[in-house]
């Protein structure tokens, strides 16, 4: 206890690189490198004011959902490229010549867990509903935009925690789950669970709020006429995971605070003895877990709802039956969460009613299968990219069903739980179910965001890697599994295993070139920008509100806000009226919120205070915690600033569009990637 | 595309490999059942593939039909774009799931109760062997407390005889598995749970740990060795020629260590089982050393049935 | 949708200034959402307090012996009368424009709470003064945890009108400063509702097992 311990808590030398390895040295370097070469590009471009102003302090929820999704890609870049090097391992080290050790395979699986349910799939999410549902229910942003911006910042410094841990120090190797007593400060000394604990409760607190938000904006802001049963399913689906973001995420900010005072202060929640009890952390951690699974695959059939109805140029099949279906699931999700610890020596009739329980959850899942298949049928249906993305998710989605009810059968589970087979079984419900939704909602919806299309031939190759990637990758995962391989091997000894752990390999290796394939189609896309461009707006012949505005959409999202009168708004618009002419005579001035730097700061203060927590440097958490509030009261006195668009700005822009409207050539679904198409929709008849 | 190419390439390699490695799938884990708790597991996987089958079947058949008849170019199918509703299809979606997970309910309800791990499977023939199994970082210690022995990384049975397991853990939580036979139960320091196994079949099955509890958790196998009551007896005799279990040596098992051969012991100390579960029965701050025998009878072990 | 629809539950402005109320429904709406999450939070630790007092006192104190039902009379005086003199505060906020009574009826508030902090605090020392402190058992970690956690609403509470104290004056702010207190209110009686849970669950079932 010197003088370093005050200042720098446990940090010491040995904890910055060089690493043990190779790969974690070189991994190190690329998280110090990517922010230098960010900020060499900024200064070079001279665009530092511009990313300032425009995108880190904007409260738009079109901007924010954007730097979500930005977010969410650089960390699912990361997360591939390590289930790629656990790929590597299992298969290289079965055939004796491992690639790296132990130890630093449990950080592999732990990051690779973490960042792929709260760093890429959940600020996807957030960034999708931020961008789409407000511009659905014809509202001009959410109800607490400065909020909003917070939540991000939150995450995003959740986040740089975790990539943190790359360059200082180690992450945990307890999992994503991070499962007490070996959590605990006995097993895993150090700062690693730290990390872990820290970064999920800054994501859990953003994520929280963002479901209030969420929730809030879709009961309170919609157009009149917009009743909850007239809203796109998109927004039903919104509306459901943010309810369960409000109900779930309490059980894990529990959970882990309970974790941090055990390892913090000597606390007996979940320690071996003095009456500590892992058993009470497995049902706070899944009474959240459990719910979080639904939190990620809800708004993905809200995303494919979408993609199949507007792609198959046809009304959504059994609108019902789908809002039904969806708040079922929701509801059912809080009544299963015993059925990730079948084989915790609980009695096997509370074993066999949450088995029930969980296969209850499959009648409504297959419903919505049932309904998109319907939805397609006496159809026109377009192969474009993010259809394709749809049948690959529904072939392998069943298939996931199918061994989510197996698993769901305690007698089975109690054979493959740990195992192999949960792992494909899980990755077959996340990757074609979320994931690829996630990547067919990015490119149905880019034409929107940033007002150009995106290349359809890059597009589907990618489509193609990713779903031969996929089925390569975890189908033999799934007879390993059978075969009694467990999950979080760093190394396996039977030869038996080589071919399917070949084959995962190749898949994997497949999988990262289909994340290149995105890339390249990103780059071709905005080099060939001025022949993809579509201003007015609706290039696919969208249903809902939001295909009614100029591609980018203005600030203020909508000149006036419309009057609704049924589902799909915007096709009742195309149909009976004639949605390019009638504006109003007398434009409003709009008022929206000023932009401001608090959301950014409470973010890096909030990070900060994560890091100093993390490695016990205890005055620099006190300033940071101090300054996160202090932030927040600052904003109080602030009031609300807004910044005001005048009338004749609106007008300016409005005109300017129906303008671009009256003069396209409507283009039928034939013509749809091709350069005539100035998003102005010729509907099929 | 540089990886494209590598990937092919591993595929071909992984190509040659799959014929041979098929061959052997079913030799290993569920699908190779030895045991009747492993032939229920398998049986109940069949029967839920199958009747989950019935409804997915349909998806996997219309779905490239409607692809096909409903394509932009050249489908024939009428286009009904305002078509959104059918009763008949709303029965069939939602009644045919509904009569299946009615059944797959009635079904599980059965066989959780066949299945669980506290029941004892055999109804006739000798009483099951007794033996205690803790989990340490990283192996097995198992304990026979009627036959005054203990092994390290082995479970020797005779064949036939059914084997009760009394399992708890000095250390994380981990979870045991023999994939042939049966398991997985979870083993946790403090507490005790119950696991039956039984084969007719002489032979080595493999055992695990499943659950990650550091770096040498991959390690943390045993051997279940179903043998004939003569070599049973010749292994008791063997490992009561072995160094006892006492205090000082079980201190010495429990620090973090990956053994490569099964080791056996004599006379494990008296009541250990029970003293490793009390020793996380006290207030805090003062966990470490077993307490005396005498202690154990007052702190009543917690049971997680 | 007309103004009477959209009137939000609890205290309304609307026959004095009808469009902040319309504003103030979805900002009064939020915070009762807020509340729902926070709840969770609260029912999670009971819960584990639950659980903890029947299965982890690992030989240590039981809940009977650390239960002090004056001091939790006491306290649960403090805080109900707390919520009384808030609720006062709320009808002097719609009806009182120069705000004097709804200052003396924050300051009253204020005060109850902090004694209220007080008495916890001191029925902590006693505990530790024991040796009953929350490293003892999974009992007593869920025991400080759970009280420390309200002690930690209640004392943010108390600084959260401490911050809005100087900003009552500033005319630019004061529809803002009043939603501030009114959804304050509404963070404060949840506060005392989850009280009552706890001296039910805690104090009561405690002595009287």
């Amino acid at each position: 206890m010197d003088w370093t311990y005050w200042l720098f808590g446990t940090l010491q030398w040995s904890d910055f690189p060089p690493k043990k390895d190779l790969i974690a040295t070189f991994a190190a370097s690329l998280v110090i490198l990517a922010p230098i070469a960010v900020a060499v590009i900024l200064t070079v471009t001279k665009r530092w004011t511009w990313i300032w102003k425009e995108w880190l302090t904007s409260l738009d929820h079109k901007k924010i959902g954007v730097m979500y999704c930005v977010l969410a890609a650089a960390m699912l870049v990361r997360a591939l490229i390590e289930a790629g090097l656990m790929r590597t391992q299992q298969a290289m080290a079965n055939v004796g010549s491992p690639v790296i050790g132990a130890d630093h395979f449990g950080e592999l699986f732990s990051t690779h867990g973490t960042i792929m349910i709260f760093f890429v799939v959940m600020p996807f999410i957030s960034g999708l509903i931020n961008f789409v549902m407000p511009l659905q229910i014809g509202a001009r942003d959410l109800t607490f935009p400065f909020l909003n911006a917070a939540s991000l910042w939150l995450t995003a410094a959740g986040a740089m925690l975790v990539n943190a841990s790359l360059v200082v120090g180690k992450f945990s190797t307890g999992g994503w789950s991070g499962y007490p007593p070996f959590t605990e400060l006995a097993f895993s000394p150090g700062e690693g669970v730290n990390y872990w604990i820290w970064a999920l409760t800054l994501t859990g607190i953003g994520t929280t709020l963002t479901g209030i938000n969420f929730a809030v904006t879709l009961y309170k802001e919609r157009a009149p006429g917009m009743h909850l049963m007239r809203m796109p399913l998109f927004c039903w689906t919104a509306l459901s995971t943010s309810i369960l973001m409000i109900f779930a995420l309490p059980p894990l900010t529990v959970a882990t605070a309970m974790l941090a005072l055990d390892r913090y202060a000597g606390f007996h929640f979940f320690t071996n003895g003095a009456g500590g009890n892992m058993m009470l952390y497995a049902n706070l951690f899944w009474l959240f877990g459990h719910p979080e699974v639904y939190i990620l695959i809800l708004p993905a059939f809200g995303v494919w709802s979408e993609v199949i109805s507007t792609f198959s140029g046809k009304k959504l099949y059994g609108y019902t039956s789908l809002v039904v279906a969806t708040i079922s699931i929701a509801v059912l999700s809080f009544t299963v969460w015993l059925h990730h610890f079948f084989t915790m020596g609980q009695s096997a009739n509370v074993n066999a009613v949450f088995g029930i329980a969980t296969m209850l959850i499959g009648i409504p899942t297959g419903v919505k299968v049932y309904d998109w298949l319907l939805t397609m049928y006496r159809g026109r249906i377009r192969f474009t990219p993010p259809l394709l993305f749809s049948i690959t998710f529904l072939f392998c989605f069943v298939v996931g069903g199918l061994t989510g009810v197996l698993l769901a059968n305690a007698p089975v589970d109690f054979a493959v739980h740990n195992s192999l087979f949960l792992v494909a079984h899980f990755h077959n419900m996340l990757i074609p179910g979320t994931l690829f939704a996630m990547i067919a909602g990015y490119m149905y919806w880019f034409p929107k965001v940033f007002g150009f299309r995106l290349d359809e031939r890059w597009g589907t190759i990618s489509w193609f890697l990713w779903s031969a990637g996929f089925l390569l990758a975890f189908m033999p995962l799934y007879a390993l599994g059978l075969m009694g391989a467990m999950r979080r091997t760093s190394m396996f000894t039977d030869p038996h295993y080589t071919p399917y752990l070949m084959i995962a390999l190749g898949g994997a290796g497949m999988i990262l070139c289909g994340l290149a394939a995105l890339g390249v189609q990103l780059f071709v896309s905005i080099r060939r920008r001025e022949q993809m461009r579509v201003p007015v707006g609706d290039p696919w012949d969208g249903h809902s509100l939001e295909w009614w505005s100029s591609a980018p959409p203005p600030e203020w999202n909508f000149a006036r806000i419309p009057q609704v009168d049924g589902t799909e708004a915007f096709t009742a618009m195309k149909r009976n009226g004639q949605p390019y002419v009638a504006q109003p005579e007398n434009y409003e001035d709009i008022c929206l919120p000023a932009n401001t730097g608090i959301p950014v700061m409470i973010g890096v203060a909030g990070g900060l205070c994560a890091f100093a927590l993390t490695w016990y440097i205890w005055w620099l958490a006190v300033v940071m915690l101090v300054a996160m509030w202090a932030l927040v009261v600052w904003r109080s006195w602030q009031g609300e600033p807004m910044k005001e668009f005048p009338a004749e700005l609106v007008r300016k822009h409005t005109e300017e569009w129906l303008e671009k409207a009256r003069a396209a050539k409507p283009v039928d679904r034939f013509a749809e990637s091709e350069p005539v198409n100035l998003g102005l929709a010729d509907p099929i008849r | 595309m540089s990886c494209a190419a590598g990937a092919k390439r591993v595929l071909g390699a992984a190509s040659v490999f799959l014929l041979s490695g098929c061959a052997q799938w079913p030799a290993q884990g569920l699908f190779a059942a030895a045991g009747p708790a492993a032939e229920l597991q398998r049986e109940q996987f069949l029967i839920v593939t199958v009747l989950v089958a019935l409804v997915i079947l349909p998806l996997f058949i219309g779905l490239p039909w409607v692809l096909w008849r409903y394509r932009l170019r050249g489908g024939r199918g009428p286009f009904r774009p305002d078509w959104d509703f059918s009763w008949i299809m709303e029965i069939l979606i939602w009644g045919i799931p509904v009569i299946i997970v009615a059944v797959l309910g009635v079904t599980l309800w059965h066989s959780a109760n066949k299945a669980d791990p506290y029941r004892p499977i055999a109804t006739a023939g000798p009483p099951p062997i007794e033996v205690q199994a803790v989990a340490l970082d990283w192996k097995w210690l198992f304990i026979y407390p009627k036959q005054g022995v203990a092994s390290v990384g082995q479970l020797v049975v005779p064949a036939g005889r059914e084997v009760a397991l009394s399992i708890t853990a000095d250390g994380p939580m981990a979870s045991i598995i023999v994939p042939r036979l049966g398991g997985q139960i979870y083993a946790m320091a403090g507490m005790t749970t119950q696991l039956h196994l039984l084969t007719d079949h002489e032979g080595d099955y493999r055992g695990m740990n499943t659950q990650y509890t550091g770096t040498g958790f991959d390690q943390q196998h045993f051997t279940y060795s179903a043998v004939s009551p003569v070599q049973f007896s010749t292994w008791l005799a063997h490992a009561r020629g072995a160094p006892a279990l006492d205090a000082a040596r079980y201190d010495a098992l429990v620090k973090p260590s990956k053994p490569d051969q099964p080791m056996q012991f004599s006379s494990p100390a008296s009541q250990l089982f029970q003293r490793i579960i009390a020793k996380y029965h006290v207030p805090g701050d003062t966990l470490g050393a077993l307490p005396p025998p005498s202690a154990v009878s007052a702190n009543k072990a917690t049971e997680a049935h | 949708m007309s103004t009477e629809k959209k009137l939000h539950p609890g205290i309304n402005i609307a026959q004095t200034d009808p469009k902040a109320h319309l504003e103030a429904e979805p900002v009064m709406f939020g915070f009762w959402v807020f509340l729902m999450s926070d709840l969770v939070l609260f029912t999670l630790l009971l819960a584990t307090y639950g659980a903890m007092s029947v299965h982890g006192m690992a030989g240590g104190p039981t809940p009977k012996q650390i239960t002090d039902l004056t001091s939790a009379g006491i306290e649960t005086a403090l805080l109900l009368a707390s919520s009384f003199t808030f609720a006062l505060a709320s009808i002097a906020l719609k009806y009182d424009d120069n705000q004097r009574a709804l200052k003396r009826w924050l300051i009253v508030t204020a005060l109850l709470g902090a004694a209220f902090i007080g008495m916890e605090i001191k029925d902590f020392i006693t505990l530790a003064g024991k040796g009953q402190i929350p490293q003892v058992s999974g009992f007593l970690s869920a025991h400080y945890a759970l009280l420390g956690t309200h002690m930690l609403h209640v004392a943010s509470a108390i600084v959260w009108m401490a911050m809005i104290w100087p900003q009552m004056k500033v005319p630019r702010l004061k529809d803002l400063v009043r939603l501030r207190i009114m959804r304050l209110a509404l963070f404060w009686h949840m506060l005392d509702v989850v009280w009552v849970a706890i001296v039910t669950f805690v104090f009561l079932f405690g002595a009287s097992t």
